[in-house]
């Protein structure tokens, strides 16, 4: 993309290359036919003098461009040649040339020369390219071209950055007051990389001494230190407080169907997280579909596949329901064994039908990237749609278990299973539906999950146990409980895991889950009864 | 005999005991004669395969006992057991890694993997790993102590049926997380393996697996008769009340705290000296043997064999893993399907297993001999 611009930026400038923008001939000639040291030295002259010409004539002696044929330097592109010197058109090209070989020493050179010499670009996405490679390496000679460039910067994003530069550069040199006011810029900066600039200031000799000598500089580097820390510590709590959020959202699509099956059934569904994948791989055959029928639609793939991988979970689910669990109801531990081998049946069957390899699922164009709040700290669209679609799939259950008949049926057989049925509400239909719905919202789940993970037959199988710790924590018959639940497991999981790494994290959760399960053996919300057990 | 005559008539009839002698003689004295002393081209010969593997399914057998002690006759249904079964391999693993001394890859007198992680020195866990009498006693303590304390606070605050088995499924899923750790000292995901000797007996020898397998025979045997003997004394009978009524146990004035844990941490016990057996045997333990799926398939042996009959849990070890290595070399794609759909058979169809097929086939037979002959005589 970069080299992209770099060459119509290029054609751009030679179309205007007019005579009066002639380079210094003598500097041309040391970079054309001089040593090495002299090569470099003519870089640092072009850099210094800042012309728009001299970006042409290294840009050409980097890619290979630049052809000397006796005493004359030219910019040959193909079949066409320029005078390096003048930027007259040259034809015909001489027939005896040699290539201005650019050895490993000179290109380094080149590559930063050439960044410089963008910076006062025309163009704003080249000035700012370049002030993106500056700021993660600069070297002292670039000053005053930064200097200058942030002379005419306008730009809001631009200037800053160069700003940046600019502090970085003087803090290695320059008086001490320039030095004080670069540490006062570094300090306003996000950048974790300022950190490591500040820090070697406040550094022990071994001796004892410090390595700055000067205490104003150490007491104003200290200040600074204090305040890139202290705003990058909150970059990072955003950043966690994020994927806390993010895996909460996750962990509540996965759990709200289980929550449903089980307050209501009292089944413990171990199939669920073979719906998850069927609704995972719903998603993928339609992505297939559309990439084979409709390339030209293949970003709005998702709108369909969300009620097809529905759909595809809800039947599987209903099918299970009147073929085997109905059987077993008030068994619950039969019931899971049961389901447990329905989940091994599913997964051998995806398997044989879709292989036992991860498949592919491609995010559509609008999910892939993401946005970078703060330095360092990329907030992934992908998850943010995630997050979204959890609080839609939330506010409709909630929506259907409220205000619908079907939900008001569904809580009643909750509440009181034998009461419901004595006054008419038919609870095996109930019962057949909401083992479709909860399945259902497993597919959902699915189609969300594949877009940010792996797709295989074993995707159940990691995600189950995280689900009924969840359904476990929130207790049964109250979605807010299946809410705090999965968000809170969400956060203390990338607490702890920022603290202590991801494995470590996982079993302080499910230890302390096991350790809840004492104090409340009906979960956060349990529904009050009166019976001895329920 | 004399004071023990009672004891012997409650635990089995004439029948019972002939079957466990003619069981016996088999294993102790068929399968050595005719592994050792028949020469292997003759067609009568056992091969080390066989014995490897009957020797590893008695094992499993061991773990099925214990499983049917709590969730047969307690209706305690742990999705954990194969926490407690590895945790016994894992005990007595640490012992036969310092066997191998420094015969190990790197020829230190270390385990391969922590010359591998760059470790000077035994980290604590290993304490006296080296003396077999405190390895053999850690397959007994670790399992044991682990299922009493969970249990205690699990069953004191009557945490019970589904929760339950969930949270014991959640307590080996973190175990297993734990254990795929490096940092936890027990040679992360690839465990330990390459046992090179037993006691300072050579692993691998004829003499030395067969050793182990007579071992094997003869726990299996003694943990039928002692889980016999627990489910026909009064504390059996307080545990199956447990079962059927909870709370009408503890009306009763019982206290199904103390009863439960007990068997709970029996179980435990049970598995970790199979797991302590199997490991020698199977020469390899690694820390899938915690995973949730080895745990539930635990609950379908005995599912399989009869849930409440300790014959029952052993024939259930026997068919499901006799099929499980039969279906693993021929049709190997096709084995989650056929335990998946036995998972859903037994369940839906079997609900008392093999033994309750038996027993209702043989009502039946009964019935059409017997019947008359009843219809005649009662008035």
């Amino acid at each position: 993309m970069l080299r992209v611009i770099y060459i119509t930026l290029m054609l751009a400038l030679a179309a205007l290359v007019r005579p009066a923008y002639a380079l210094n001939a003598t500097t041309v000639e040391k970079l054309a036919f001089g040593e090495s040291d002299e090569q470099v030295a003519a870089v640092a002259t072009l850099v210094a003098e800042g012309d728009e010409k001299a970006l042409v004539l290294l840009q050409a002696l980097a890619d290979g461009e630049l052809q000397s044929a006796g005493k004359r330097v030219l910019i040959v592109k193909g079949e066409e040649g320029y005078d390096a010197i003048t930027g007259d058109k040259i034809s015909p090209l001489p027939a005896e040339r040699e290539d201005v070989a650019a050895n490993n020493r000179l290109r380094r050179e080149l590559g930063t020369a050439l960044a410089a010499l963008k910076l006062v670009s025309r163009d704003r996405a080249v000035r700012l390219a370049a002030a993106k490679e500056l700021e993660s390496g600069a070297d002292d000679t670039m000053l005053p071209l930064v200097k200058q460039a942030l002379a005419r910067e306008a730009d809001p994003v631009i200037k800053p950055m160069l700003e940046m530069i600019q502090a970085t550069l003087e803090l290695k040199g320059g008086t001490k007051d320039a030095r004080i006011a670069a540490i006062r810029t570094l300090g306003l900066s996000n950048n974790p990389n300022t950190k490591s600039l500040l820090l070697p200031l406040l550094e022990k000799n071994k001796d004892g001494s410090y390595a700055e000598s000067d205490e104003d500089i150490r007491i104003e580097a200290q200040k600074s230190l204090r305040a890139v820390e202290g705003r990058l510590a909150w970059g990072e709590r955003a950043e966690q407080l994020f994927s806390g959020i993010s895996l909460g959202s996750i962990l509540l699509l996965a759990a709200l169907g289980l929550a449903i099956t089980y307050g209501l059934m009292g089944v413990i569904n171990m199939a669920h997280g073979e719906m998850i994948m069927i609704g995972a791989y719903a998603t993928y055959v339609v992505q297939n579909l559309f990439r084979a029928h409709a390339p030209g639609l293949f970003d709005w793939y998702l709108l369909c596949a969300v009620p097809v991988a529905f759909v595809a979970s809800a039947l599987v689910g209903i099918a299970l329901e009147r073929s085997v669990i109905r059987f077993l109801y008030g068994r619950p531990l039969e019931t899971l064994l049961a389901t447990w081998g329905i989940s091994l049946f599913l997964i051998q069957t995806v398997r044989t039908l879709f292989g036992a390899q991860n498949v592919q699922v491609e995010n559509p164009a609008f999910m892939s990237g993401g946005t970078e709040v703060l330095t360092g700290v990329v907030l992934p669209y992908s998850r943010i749609v995630i997050i979204f679609f959890a609080a839609v799939v939330l506010a409709a259950m909630w929506l259907l278990l409220t205000r619908t008949r079907l939900g008001l049926f569904m809580r009643g057989v909750t509440q009181n299973r034998p009461m419901a049925s004595c006054i008419g509400v038919p609870t095996p239909r109930v019962d057949m539906l909401a083992f479709g719905l909860g399945s259902g919202i497993a597919g959902l789940a699915g189609c969300a999950l594949s877009q940010i993970g792996n797709v295989g037959p074993d995707l159940g199988q990691s995600l189950i146990v995280d689900s009924f710790m969840v359904v476990v924590l929130g207790g049964v018959g109250q979605l807010a409980g299946t809410v705090y639940a999965a968000l809170g497991l969400g956060f203390a999981n990338k607490i702890l895991e920022a603290w202590q790494g991801a494995v470590l994290a996982k079993i302080a959760v499910l230890i302390f889950i096991i350790f809840f399960i004492q104090k409340r053996p009906q979960g956060l919300f349990a529904l009050k009864g009166r019976a001895v057990e329920s | 005999m004399g004071p023990f005559a009672g004891i012997f008539t409650r635990l089995y009839g004439t029948r019972g005991w002939l079957a466990l002698g003619v069981l016996a003689c088999v294993l102790l004295v068929v399968f050595p004669v005719f592994n050792l002393a028949v020469p292997a081209d003759s067609p009568f010969h056992i091969s080390a395969y066989w014995v490897t593997l009957i020797g590893k399914i008695m094992c499993y057998a061991m773990v099925a006992l214990a499983m049917d002690l709590i969730w047969g006759y307690t209706g305690i249904l742990s999705l954990g057991h194969g926490l407690f079964f590895a945790l016994g391999g894992y005990s007595f693993g640490m012992y036969l890694m310092r066997q191998i001394g420094a015969d190990g890859q790197y020829r230190v007198n270390m385990p391969d993997f922590m010359v591998f992680l760059d470790w000077k020195e035994f980290p604590w866990q290993w304490w006296m790993s080296d003396q077999f009498w405190w390895c053999a006693l850690l397959v007994v303590l670790v399992p044991g102590l682990l299922a009493f304390v969970f249990g205690y606070f699990a069953f004191r605050s009557r945490v019970k049926g589904v929760y339950f088995s969930i949270i014991t499924q959640a307590l080996t899923y973190a175990a297993m997380l734990l254990f795929f750790r490096n940092a936890t000292g027990f040679g992360g995901n690839n465990g330990f393996t390459d046992f090179k000797r037993i006691l300072d007996f050579p692993i691998t020898t004829p003499g030395t697996r067969m050793a182990l397998f007579a071992i094997t025979s003869v726990v299996l045997i003694a943990t039928l008769l002692l889980g016999r003997y627990i489910v026909t004394s009064k504390l059996g009978r307080v545990l199956t009340a447990i079962r059927d009524a909870e709370s009408r146990v503890m009306f009763s004035g019982y206290n199904p705290l103390w009863y439960k844990l007990f068997i709970w941490t029996l179980s435990a016990v049970i598995c970790g000296i199979a797991g302590a057996l199997y490991v020698p045997q199977v020469g390899i333990i690694n820390p899938s043997e915690m995973s949730p799926a080895n745990s539930i398939e635990i609950a379908i042996w005995v599912a399989v064999g009869g849930r409440g009959t300790l014959v029952g849990a052993l024939l259930g070890a026997g068919i499901v893993n006799g099929a499980k290595s039969w279906f693993t070399v021929a049709y190997p794609e096709y084995w989650l399907f056929f335990l998946g759909l036995m998972f859903i058979g037994v369940t839906l169809f079997m609900p008392k297993g093999v033994i309750g097929v038996i027993g209702s086939i043989r009502e039946k037979i009964h019935a059409r001999i017997v019947t008359p002959d009843l219809l005649e005589k009662t008035p």
